[in-house]
């Protein structure tokens, strides 16, 4: 089946992020027995359309506000061995594609985490835009890619003692984002 | 520029100990390293007792504080670092986001009376300063058979190219130390 791109249904103008009714999560395999999940609470999202070029979506999230169950793991997480919260406070996403293909949205754009930029391309839906009662409208966008860690220089690892990797290299970035037009 | 030497031997005569006094010798000008004694006071680690942390944990993590960067020099115990300096660790691991050895720079350098310089003690060291969120130079540095290794008076090193290894590690727990700071002003 050959799938002919169409335009995104975003109406044109500059969309923000409504922090409270998203998510900017991570899912990875640990001890290739259960996924362990965690989420960045702090962080900035613009989604740009235009009548005529496709919309830019640009993002930042502040690494001290990694939050897994733990504090003792996210204080691990954020420190040297992983995100180096330190040297590299934030991560940063910058679309270079935004199309439909289908019924599917795909973004492609530069990542960075740490020090290192890479090419990624997430996949997942974009909703129709609805008004609120107060006439805001809002727009709904999910995505999903996986990373490998290890491409962005999160190279930590530990082996089992019967063998065996404790963590994944395989990340799964997964965002539910909802958008509010600015007036 | 301050480092804080810690050995990881308590007796008197340690050759650990020595080799942080040597290496004391080998620092640049500007640069000083301080000792920390008191190891031996430090009770075993129990969660119930973190509310009311023992004087020399609160003088450890003091001392941390106030250093631009951690030596550490273990001896090897039983293919492993020693008992009560991975406990002074574990004491001041808790909670992690405020342990004083955050982001620190640390480096590890261990002598034995044996062949291989206790280079397993070295790596544990190194496992648990890195899940401590210490910046830890990635190389070790093995004094095999210590004994052959001093000035007959036993406080200078005999070999010029161990000399030479210590002064290049320093070197670089300096800059990782300068980088710090450096981070530090522009935050």
């Amino acid at each position: 089946m050959s799938v002919t791109p169409t335009a995104p249904t975003v109406p044109a103008g500059a969309w923000s992020i409504d922090p409270v009714h998203s998510t900017v999560g991570f899912a990875v395999k640990h001890m290739a027995v259960a996924t362990f999940r965690g989420r960045f609470e702090d962080y900035d999202v613009g989604l740009t359309a235009g009548e005529h070029e496709e919309p830019r979506l640009v993002g930042s999230v502040k690494v001290d506000s990694l939050k897994v169950k733990d504090p003792n793991l996210a204080a691990h997480l954020t420190s040297a061995e992983f995100f180096d919260a330190e040297r590299y406070p934030e991560l940063r996403f910058e679309s270079t594609a935004f199309r439909r293909e289908g019924d599917e949205l795909v973004v492609e754009g530069d990542l960075t985490v740490r020090d290192v930029t890479r090419r990624v391309e997430g996949r997942g839906a974009v909703g129709e835009a609805l008004e609120d009662p107060y006439g805001n409208l809002h727009l709904g966008l999910s995505l999903i890619t996986v990373i490998d860690r290890t491409a962005f220089g999160l190279n930590w690892q530990a082996t089992m003692p019967k063998g065996g990797k404790v963590l994944a290299n395989d990340v799964r970035l997964e965002l539910e984002l909802e958008l509010v037009k600015q007036a | 520029m301050r480092i804080l030497g810690l050995s990881g031997s308590l007796r008197s005569e340690s050759h650990n100990t020595k080799l942080l006094l040597a290496a004391a010798n080998l620092l640049p000008p500007g640069a000083e390293l301080v000792g920390f004694d008191r190891l031996r006071e430090i009770p075993p680690y129990d969660e119930d007792e973190e509310g009311r942390q023992p004087k020399a944990v609160l003088a450890l993590r003091e001392a941390i504080a106030d250093a631009d960067a951690v030596l550490i020099a273990t001896p090897e115990y039983n293919h492993s670092m020693p008992g009560h300096l991975k406990n002074a660790l574990d004491w001041i691991s808790r909670p992690l986001a405020d342990s004083p050895l955050r982001g620190k720079p640390a480096a590890v350098i261990g002598a034995s009376t044996g062949m291989l310089g206790a280079i397993w003690a070295q790596a544990e060291a190194r496992k648990v300063l890195g899940a401590l969120g210490a910046r830890v130079l990635d190389r070790e540095l093995p004094v095999p058979i210590v004994e052959e290794q001093f000035t007959e008076h036993g406080e200078a090193l005999a070999d010029d190219a161990l000399e030479q290894e210590i002064a290049g590690l320093l070197r670089e727990l300096i800059a990782a130390a300068d980088a710090a700071h450096t981070r530090a002003l522009a935050a």
